[in-house]
């Protein structure tokens, strides 16, 4: 196996056990962490394929990882805060009862 | 491939799968920073140093906390009794199944075209620093924004209105 094949593997076991994570639980926070996971196996990829492209010199693949993970820090910030917010007004992270739109 | 890499992803995989599976939420917080600390080391194992450090300070720095103090300002890690999966489980499983299979199947069936061993690049730290106040300046200025952006937008949505009954 290329190595470039087992790091490709690596992060689709993860993006797949991200999804079943968001898919399944019913914890809002832990649907959080699975888009988290998901994140990251996607810069995984991007690492990977910077590593064994033909011009890693450039820093493409890396720069795009480290903005990635720029912009997965503020999609968390935000997020947690949405789920304590709507904690307060529903008492719950239960996204099964969330199913009104209104307060 | 390495015992290393193996190793890692072993690690990688199996705290991934334990951040789903959990019962405990903060076992599950645990186990994704398990997780996270892994995807950090197989970063250094590419030879993208910055990366890897970089993933260690915002996930496990920032992100795991983050987390851990939403389970514990919400309901804590308690185990709600209608069970820790929603009643769509069995589709979502299915989801997450068939988009593996594909994206495995998608990999192996290249995994010879895929290029072998190749030279370490040699990166400094110099070299990012220039390469983000360069040719990257622009898009470092849109996350800077994005960033108090969302600094603020966090505290403003988390906040307590006036006058809400507790």
């Amino acid at each position: 196996m290329t190595p470039l094949g087992g790091y490709l593997l690596v992060a689709a076991l993860v993006f797949a056990i991200g999804l079943a994570g968001a898919l399944t639980r019913r914890n809002a926070i832990l649907v959080l962490i699975g888009i988290e996971l998901m994140l990251n196996a996607a810069n995984l990829n991007l690492i990977a394929f910077w590593r064994y492209g033909p011009h890693p010199e450039l820093l493409t693949g890396m720069m795009f990882a480290v903005f990635s993970i720029a912009v997965a820090a503020a999609e968390a910030a935000v997020g947690l805060g949405l789920v304590i917010s709507v904690y307060r007004h529903t008492r719950t992270t239960d996204l099964d009862e969330m199913n009104r739109m209104k307060g | 491939m390495s015992a290393v890499f193996w190793i890692l992803a072993a690690l990688t995989v199996l705290g991934g799968v334990a951040a789903v599976t959990l019962k405990n939420t903060v076992h599950c917080a645990l186990a994704v920073t398990v997780a996270f600390a892994g995807l950090a080391l197989l970063y250094l194992q590419l030879d993208a140093q910055f990366a890897g450090f970089a993933q260690i300070l915002v996930y496990i720095g920032a992100v795991a906390i983050l987390v851990v103090f939403a389970i514990l300002l919400t309901s804590g890690s308690e185990t709600p009794k209608q069970g820790i999966f929603s009643r769509s489980w069995f589709t979502g499983m299915i989801i997450a199944a068939a988009v593996f299979a594909v994206l495995g199947w998608a990999v192996i069936q290249r995994i010879q075209a895929l290029p072998h061993e190749t030279a370490a690049p040699s990166v400094t730290v110099n070299q990012i620093g220039n390469a983000l106040l360069g040719r990257y300046v622009l898009p470092l200025e849109i996350v800077a924004l994005l960033l108090t952006a969302a600094l603020v937008g966090a505290v403003i949505v988390a906040m307590h209105e006036k006058g809400e009954s507790k």
